[in-house]
């Protein structure tokens, strides 16, 4: 297999084309490695509750009263990560991508959603109107709110638990995984229907 | 140089995750709905290359930068607040289509309603600062 992707990697284009799983996977467990290289861990939603704890919140919740300096490390692993949101975005995206499956496409327009056409996210959601629609706001915020408190409840996020515990092999992180699929089923399998 | 290589870090982190579309609400949908292997390689490689790396560590002690021997922490036993936890994560995940690492990603591409999703993060980050001790873990 790895001459096949060897082969296909050699004739990308990395600035216009989609990188394709196998090399953002190991991309993303190579960051993960480095990270613990220099005696960090790898894990996002973290950096919440330092946000939380830096506007002062550890004076009136326990929680949020721990030394949140020895985490700043993290957040600037957070604003590297927006720089490069920032010029991949920009200066990398090309109309040919987000080429999601058309049977993906047509369930969406059933639900009202628009198609990719290159987009990261559909304007139904997150287009420029969003700000003057109450329904859009409340989704945005009570799905923000069911990340941030899902991810401290269960003590990491994607990063912390899919990525990081899986790969030590914890059987915490496993039980996690398993309640953020389930969760993702519920919502995409169930709940979409009645809120779109 | 200190804060230079996790700026670094951070910097080939967000446009990995551009790149391949991992920030995108499209991609996580379509995996909810299992009609695409992408994201599900994605986050089997990295698995993968995160065991192996780890599994050398430990077998050959490596040391991490400043000569200290790597410890990783295990995570805390328990269940109720992993599958909880992890339910109400993956309700969020899949709405939003967005993870913590892909809200800062987006949010510094200029994506601006995801402000709101970013608000309610930290809202619901401090909504169980505030339960923690009433909740079952």
């Amino acid at each position: 297999m790895l001459p096949i992707f060897a082969a296909k990697l050699k004739n990308m284009n990395f600035i216009t084309q989609t990188w394709p799983w196998y090399l953002s996977g190991f991309l993303i467990g190579s960051i993960m490695l480095i990270l613990i290289y220099f005696g960090k861990s790898f894990g996002m939603s973290s950096n919440l509750r330092s946000l939380c704890s830096m506007s002062g919140l550890g004076k009136r919740v326990g929680f949020f009263n721990f030394d949140w300096k020895a985490q700043r490390w993290n957040l600037v692993v957070v604003v590297g990560a927006m720089i490069g949101g920032f010029v991949a975005v920009n200066y990398m995206s090309d109309p040919s991508n987000v080429s999601i499956n058309p049977a993906t496409i047509e369930q969406l327009a059933k639900l009202g959603i628009d198609a990719p056409d290159g987009k990261l996210l559909p304007n139904a959601l997150f287009g420029p109107d969003v700000f003057s629609s109450p329904k859009s706001i409340l989704i945005l915020l009570i799905g923000g709110v069911l990340v941030g408190f899902g991810a401290r409840y269960a003590g990491g996020c994607t990063s912390g638990h899919a990525i990081s515990g899986l790969s030590n092999l914890q059987i915490p992180s496993l039980k996690a995984v398993v309640g953020f699929f389930v969760g993702g089923l519920i919502m995409a399998y169930l709940l979409f229907p009645l809120i779109f | 140089m200190k804060v230079l290589k996790y700026l670094l870090v951070g910097f080939i982190f967000g446009i990995v995750l551009t790149k391949t579309e991992a920030v995108s609400w499209y991609r996580i949908y379509e995996m909810f709905r299992f009609q695409s292997f992408h994201m599900y390689g994605i986050i089997m490689v990295a698995i993968l290359t995160g065991t192996i790396g780890i599994q050398i560590m430990k077998r050959y002690n490596v040391k991490d930068i400043k000569g200290l021997p790597i410890e990783i922490q295990d995570k805390e036993k328990g269940s109720t607040r992993y599958y909880v936890g992890g339910l109400f994560f993956g309700l969020g995940w899949a709405l939003v289509g967005s993870c913590p690492g892909p809200i800062f990603i987006l949010l510094g591409a200029g994506f601006w309603s995801i402000s709101i999703v970013l608000f309610g993060a930290l809202l619901g980050t401090y909504i169980y600062g505030v339960l923690k001790d009433k909740l079952p873990h």
